[in-house]
């Protein structure tokens, strides 16, 4: 079957961007098989009916909705299990994101399809939808084609633009679930908890970034004062790594699990350049990184790269930058 | 209670991987080690057992994968496995990341795990799903990315990043996590423990002797075909710069800045 189901997210009564990406792609690639684009959403009584048939704006014709638990993949496994046995879409595609994975690999293991992550573009060929997938590290693109009745697409973030329609209006179906006994010994204890201080990078022209090279939580000092010296509207950011580490706060994470960033001047001190790092920050206008290893693969996608050491670069590059300010 | 541990072998870090042409699948060849995440799951394994909150009888590593990848258990019995089971058989190669789940959850039904600890990316598979692809079949509640995991009798809680900022999730066991990097300082193994590795319990077994349905795995049971490898669009390269004399390196980041009026 040609039908398109998708996952949307929410939380605090609003949509994820990149559900919402997944619902556009999915209603435009649909169209492309003769299918339609449905979506499915799972939470409590902030899922209102007016919120649900808002995704016809973005192209789903039909919004399944279940009542569960929010913020865990399990339960919407369940659900959206139950809504392709009842409509027999033949793809599910999720935008980026953390519970997209868990959900579409668990989908794959429940309904026997296949599924590929991190896409970062679908097509329609022969009147089936292939997917594509960077893999190692970027430097190859792979082509996935679907057997069976099923196949899942899991985008990579940021791949699949939102678009808005004019006057589309879904229609809100209520989905009856019985959860797995699995489904519900998991629970949410505590969702979405931001930890350490509240920081704009989003709204900055220049960033300067810090990875795990800086060393210590200390050393974000040198990132910092090489941030002021630049002035005016600068922010420091921050890789997972060292978030999770409690060196730097969440807000100012860049990446998969963060914000999207797209500054004037992003310079990176000590991050090696993972994916999850990169989709966050490849839009940025000049990328400048400083790297001991010269293989880091942020070298790949820098406009200018150094391969040193920061501890040495770090504070004289903020003198020089103050020097030139200063004349 | 029993932990099994997830392992797999992987390119080393400094090999570059490729695809090979003729095949269109990875070319193993070349240096190969524990893959990384992995030694972090263990070593949460370990930390459970040291931290007395529950008695943990047995921790076993499994790992499904070519002759080879005994290496990748001996590795894990050196950082604190009692003893490891290898999933082989040349009928499993080729499996996409469904089959691979399905038949590493096969494996683990035979063992009856009560935990199931994995890493939370492959080196080289980078798929980040086979633990909810596993817990799935096994019908166990699953988290994936978790950097902090307290036992408190028969649950977990267990703490990750999802989307909107640090996620809290009490898991009850048996149950299947994913553990990220950040979770703990995986321990050196001692030399006396590397030296008595091999010495440790290793059980093969092929697919047929842990009930895997032959169609459901290796290439013709996958249900994604990858092919048409390609180059992504190529991108003109960036200027590098090797820092020798700091002062000089300094100075032509600092041109450059003023060029593109970024200063
Ligand atoms: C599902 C998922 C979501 C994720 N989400 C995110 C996300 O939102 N954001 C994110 O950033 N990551 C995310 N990650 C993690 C990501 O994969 C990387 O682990 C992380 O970005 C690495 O951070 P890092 O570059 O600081 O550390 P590392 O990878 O450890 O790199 C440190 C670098 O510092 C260099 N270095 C060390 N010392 C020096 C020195 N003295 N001078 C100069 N250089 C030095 C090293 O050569 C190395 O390249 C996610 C991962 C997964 C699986
Ligand atoms: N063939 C395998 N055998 C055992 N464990 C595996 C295998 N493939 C993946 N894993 C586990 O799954 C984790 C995630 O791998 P991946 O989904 O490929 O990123 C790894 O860190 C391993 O713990």
């Amino acid at each position: 079957m040609p039908d398109v189901l998708t996952y949307v997210l929410h939380f605090e009564g609003a949509f994820n961007k990149n559900s919402l990406g997944a619902v556009s792609e999915g209603a435009a690639r649909a169209e492309e098989i003769g299918g339609q684009c449905h979506a499915l959403v799972l939470g409590g009584d902030d899922l209102t009916d007016e919120l649900c048939s808002s995704l016809g704006a973005y192209g789903a014709t039909k919004v399944f909705r279940a009542r569960g638990p929010e913020g865990l993949a399990q339960p919407v496994i369940d659900a959206m299990a139950k809504a392709i046995d009842d409509q027999g879409h033949g793809y599910a595609l999720f935008g980026g994101g953390l519970l997209g994975f868990e959900i579409g690999a668990g989908l794959a293991a429940r309904k026997q399809a296949g599924v590929t992550m991190e896409v970062t573009s679908v097509r329609a060929e022969d009147g089936k939808l292939v997917a594509e997938r960077p893999i190692l590290q970027d430097s190859q693109i792979s082509v996935s084609r679907y057997r069976g009745d099923l196949g899942i697409i899991i985008g990579r973030i940021n791949a699949f633009e939102v678009v808005s329609r004019d006057g589309g209006s879904a229609e809100v179906v209520d989905l009856d679930i019985e959860y797995s006994s699995w489904s519900t010994q998991a629970s949410m204890v505590q969702r979405g908890e931001q930890r350490g201080a509240d920081v704009d990078i989003e709204g900055a022209d220049v960033l300067v970034a810090g990875g795990r090279g800086l060393g210590q939580a200390e050393n974000f000092k040198l990132a910092e004062d090489l941030a002021s010296a630049f002035g005016g509207n600068t922010a420091v950011a921050a890789t997972r790594a060292v978030v999770d580490a409690g060196w730097y706060p969440y807000a100012a994470q860049i990446g998969q699990t963060g914000k999207t960033v797209a500054p004037k001047l992003y310079l990176a001190a000590g991050i090696s350049g993972a994916i999850q790092h990169k989709v966050g920050m490849q839009s940025s206008e000049n990328i400048v990184a400083i790297n001991k290893d010269a293989n880091a693969p942020i070298f790949e996608f820098s406009d200018l790269g150094i391969v040193g050491d920061l501890n040495k670069i770090l504070p004289k590059l903020t003198e020089a930058i103050k020097d030139r300010k200063g004349s | 209670m029993k932990i099994c541990v997830l392992v797999k072998e992987v390119p080393d870090a400094a090999v570059e991987k490729r695809i090979d042409p003729s095949t269109g699948r990875m070319d193993r060849s070349g240096e190969k080690n524990l893959n990384p995440y992995d030694t972090h799951a263990i070593e949460a394994a370990m930390q459970i057992r040291e931290g007395g909150s529950v008695q943990v009888d047995e921790i076993v590593a499994v790992t499904m994968g070519p002759e080879s990848a005994v290496r990748a258990l001996h590795k894990s019995v050196s950082l604190g496995a009692d003893r490891s089971l290898h999933l082989t058989d040349p009928a499993l190669a080729g499996s996409d990341v469904a089959a691979t789940g399905y038949a590493l959850s096969k494996a683990l039904e035979k063992e009856q795990p009560d935990l199931v600890l994995l890493g939370q990316q492959s080196d080289d598979g980078e798929c980040y799903t086979i633990g909810a692809v596993v817990a799935d079949h096994l019908k166990m509640p699953s988290l994936t990315q978790v950097i902090k995991m307290d036992v408190d009798g028969g649950s977990l809680r267990c703490e990750r990043q999802a989307e909107y900022g640090y996620d809290t999730v009490q898991v009850e066991m048996p149950a299947v996590i994913s553990v990220g990097d950040a979770i703990n300082e995986p321990r050196y193994p001692s030399l006396k423990a590397i030296m008595g590795a091999k010495k440790k319990p290793l059980e093969t077994v092929s697919t047929g002797e842990v009930g895997i349905e032959s169609g459901l795995v290796g290439e013709e049971g996958s249900r994604v075909q990858c092919g048409d490898f390609h180059d992504p669009p190529a991108k003109a390269p960036g200027q590098i710069i090797e820092d020798e004399d700091t002062n000089e390196t300094v100075e032509k980041i600092v041109a450059w800045l003023d060029e593109r009026k970024l200063i």
